[in-house]
């Protein structure tokens, strides 16, 4: 890189530290992160704490809660390298993430591809301000791994859409004002033809959600049920009929996301988990505990190498369309086991039913079954990857 | 640097593909084990190799190299690893490490240039036991007129059969001293081993043998670097042979056909090399960045290099042993390649330390456990 750019991106980095600084209170640093901890904004606010709420302001009035987003959508219009920078010095402070969404993750790079102009400034800025807290509506009881089998249903009333079904496994579907979906609209049409990308507005008697209770105690999925619910034509997201596009290139995100920064984070303290919980002698008399966690560690970092070579290919434009699927898979896998190994470190005192450790070794497993399961991912590397036959 | 390949990398690969395929085909290394030549090498192809600037070419340009570092010395030995290519090139870039990191000016611009050239097989001699320790070092150096004199023996020295000189670690009045012992020496002796990968390995033994020392006082970390290079050479092989491996098994499960099906329509074959794919993948990006943490001189660039060696280990050996089972009976016949691929990452996997090796070292050297 240039001698110029690179002093450009050390004076971006300066100026993004300063600000920090002075502009991140200390409440909202250091935060452990546990099930209280995030701010999913939304039409009713609940901010974790008055320091919390201060930081997400002062973020999203630079744009910073999606810095690489547009200007003109409400994001902070920087480029691939500026936005790295931010996101190391965010972590040098251990900042907390201003606010957490389903609309910045996932809805929103959907948008920013197949959105109409009308769609983007319509719903862009408000994701940005934290004004519109989305739920994501794909899985229903009758389609999981076979996603593609969904029967939620839209019925063409020609300016408006009647829905009629069910969802499940929705992110925070009883917390959410909108819910982006997957609706049968075209029931003529093949299998994955027939399929739209909705927008619905949850805040309507068609609409109601439930919480589901998980084996970690936590309420982060719902049902949802859709009895004539309206959704205008306008909220169709690309095509009618190709919403199956649109779910397909939205996974890719959520699983690069899950194996990332589910396989490579906390990596680091395990080590140090073993030594405070077990010691060094303890280890040394059972060597195949300890053995365990070296190769977590070992694993750990490969998964964060990975990620660094997924942003570089990224940059330079050569990264291969299964990095996704192959993230998802060996980190997600990855988390079940080091979290495993934590209880057994812990023993007996990590099996208290308020322990931190045992909230995430139970949160793990299901992330090798949300967004498209192992055995998905692995359908997806034998085919389009290998180009291994189809069973016939 | 970034962990993708730049445009020169790509054209080095490209172009290292091609000489190989043409003079180096996986067939010439099988003739060559079966044709009986003691010398387990091909002098013509060593010679080709060097006038194409791939034989160490991490010896710097001031050192009579090429400069190319590390990084295009690991594509070089990926590349190697496809068609297993019969040419000391692992012992040239050990050697001209371990050299590079100890001797003094003079002695560089002497040594170096002709390892480069192909003139000169200059094999390092590090090992003392037959499991991988570099710690344990017996062999002794005093000091004899002028030069050195070394006693002891050392094994598993790679492609040091006709050797034309070895670089000899050996214990200098208690701290590790490198030096250099000509092929003819009078006190040495050489003795070819003939191993299941057929590469050019031998066992040496030390009488009073006269030596030159490489520098001064400690060469603890000369020794360290060289095994920090052939650790990542031998991932970057062995990423090769998993690769070529797996490539002919994914292409067999295409074709052969049972119970009226291709095979690999069969999910449980298909998930197998899937998972194997999966794990290929992750391990690339490991090996590379071993090796950019060489050229970089990075912190942790001596585990990263443990780290790429013990994963390709492991994984070299899990994808040889699918590569076999999914060729079924074919796959264990000796006229079949994945054999020949089976052997040498067997053996690749061995040297300077396995995968029980690399954790043990990242358990109590890297992670504090």
């Amino acid at each position: 890189m240039a001698a110029a750019a690179l002093q450009e991106l050390d004076s971006f980095r300066q100026d993004v530290r300063g600000w920090l600084e002075e502009n991140c209170p200390p409440g909202a640093r250091n935060i452990v992160r546990g099930l209280d901890t995030a701010f999913w904004g939304g039409r009713n606010p609940d901010y974790p704490s008055d320091d919390h709420k201060i930081w997400f302001e002062r973020m999203a009035a630079r744009g910073w809660t999606v810095p690489a987003w547009p200007k003109e959508y409400g994001g902070g219009g920087l480029d691939r390298m500026q936005a790295r920078i931010l996101k190391q010095e965010l972590a040098r402070i251990n900042a907390v993430e201003p606010l957490s969404s389903l609309g910045i993750m996932m809805l929103g790079p959907a948008l920013l591809k197949f959105g109409t102009e009308e769609q983007k400034l319509e719903h862009l800025p408000r994701i940005a301000r934290g004004e519109i807290r989305w739920a994501q509506g794909y899985s229903e009881p009758g389609a999981g791994s076979d996603l593609a089998s969904l029967q939620t249903k839209g019925e063409d009333k020609g300016d408006h859409f009647l829905v009629n079904g069910q969802k499940i496994w929705t992110t925070y579907g009883h917390k959410a004002d909108m819910i982006f979906a997957l609706v049968r609209t075209e029931p003529e049409a093949s299998k994955h033809q027939g399929i739209s990308f909705l927008l619905i507005d949850m805040d309507q008697p068609g609409v109601n959600a439930r919480p589901i209770k998980m084996i970690s105690g936590n309420e982060h999925f719902s049902e949802t049920f859709f009895d004539d619910a309206v959704v205008p034509m306008a909220n169709v997201v690309s095509e009618r009929g190709k919403g199956w596009d649109v779910a397909k290139y939205l996974l890719t995100f959520e699983r690069s996301m899950m194996g990332e920064s589910i396989g490579g984070g906390q990596g680091e303290s395990l080590a140090d988990q073993a030594l405070a919980l077990v010691g060094k002698d303890g280890l040394a008399r059972e060597p195949g505990l300890r053995r365990e966690v070296a190769e977590t560690m070992n694993e750990s970092w490969m998964i964060q190498i990975a990620a660094e070579r997924m942003f570089d290919q990224g940059k330079a434009g050569t990264l291969s369309p299964f990095t996704p699927s192959i993230l998802k898979l060996q980190g997600t896998e990855l988390a079940t086991r080091r979290t495993r190994v934590i209880m057994s470190l812990g023993g007996f005192d990590e099996l208290g039913a308020d322990t931190s450790s045992a909230y995430e070794w139970l949160q793990a497993p299901p992330n090798c079954i949300a967004g498209g399961s192992s055995e998905v991912q692995l359908n997806i590397i034998s085919k389009r990857a290998l180009e291994l036959p189809e069973h016939k | 640097m970034a962990l993708v390949l730049t445009e020169d990398e790509t054209m080095l690969v490209d172009s290292v593909r091609g000489l190989l395929d043409r003079e180096a085909p996986l067939s010439a290394f099988r003739a060559l084990r079966d044709s009986g030549e003691a010398l387990a090498y091909d002098a013509s192809l060593l010679a080709r190799l060097a006038d194409n600037g791939l034989v160490a070419p991490q010896v710097a340009e001031a050192d009579g190299g090429v400069g190319l570092g590390a990084a295009a010395a690991g594509l070089i030995m990926e590349q190697a690893g496809h068609v297993l290519a019969a040419a000391p090139l692992l012992s040239a870039a050990i050697s001209a490490t371990l050299i590079g990191g100890a001797a003094s000016q003079g002695q560089r611009a002497e040594l170096l240039g002709p390892i480069v050239r192909g003139e000169r097989v200059v094999a390092p001699a590090l090992d003392e036991v037959s499991r991988h320790d570099p710690d344990r070092l017996q062999t002794t150096a005093i000091k004899d007129g002028d030069g050195w004199s070394i006693s002891g023996a050392k094994t598993a020295v790679i492609d040091g059969f006709e050797a034309d000189a070895y670089v000899v670690s050996a214990d200098c009045e208690g701290s590790p001293g490198l030096f250099l012992v000509e092929g003819g020496a009078q006190g040495l002796s050489v003795e070819r081993v003939q191993t299941v990968d057929s590469r050019n390995y031998a066992r040496l033994e030390f009488a009073s043998t006269a030596a030159i020392r490489l520098g001064e006082g400690d060469a603890a970390k000369a020794i360290e670097a060289g095994l920090d290079m052939g650790r990542a050479l031998l991932a970057a092989e062995m990423l090769g042979i998993a690769d070529e491996a797996f490539d002919r098994t994914v292409a067999y499960l295409k074709e052969r056909k049972q119970f009226d099906r291709i095979i690999g329509s069969f999910q449980a074959l298909q998930h197998r090399a899937a998972r194997l794919y999966a794990r290929l993948d992750l391990a690339r990006g490991v090996v590379l960045k071993a090796l950019r943490a060489l050229d970089e001189g990075h912190q942790d660039a001596t585990w990263l290099a443990s780290l790429s060696k013990g994963v390709m280990t492991r994984l070299c050996r899990d994808v040889l042993i699918e590569a076999m089972q999914m060729h079924g009976g074919i796959g264990v016949t000796d006229e079949y390649d994945v054999g020949l691929f089976v052997k040498r990452g067997q053996a690749a996997g061995e040297l300077l330390g396995d995968d029980h090796f690399q954790t043990e070292r990242l358990a109590s050297g890297h992670w504090g456990l």
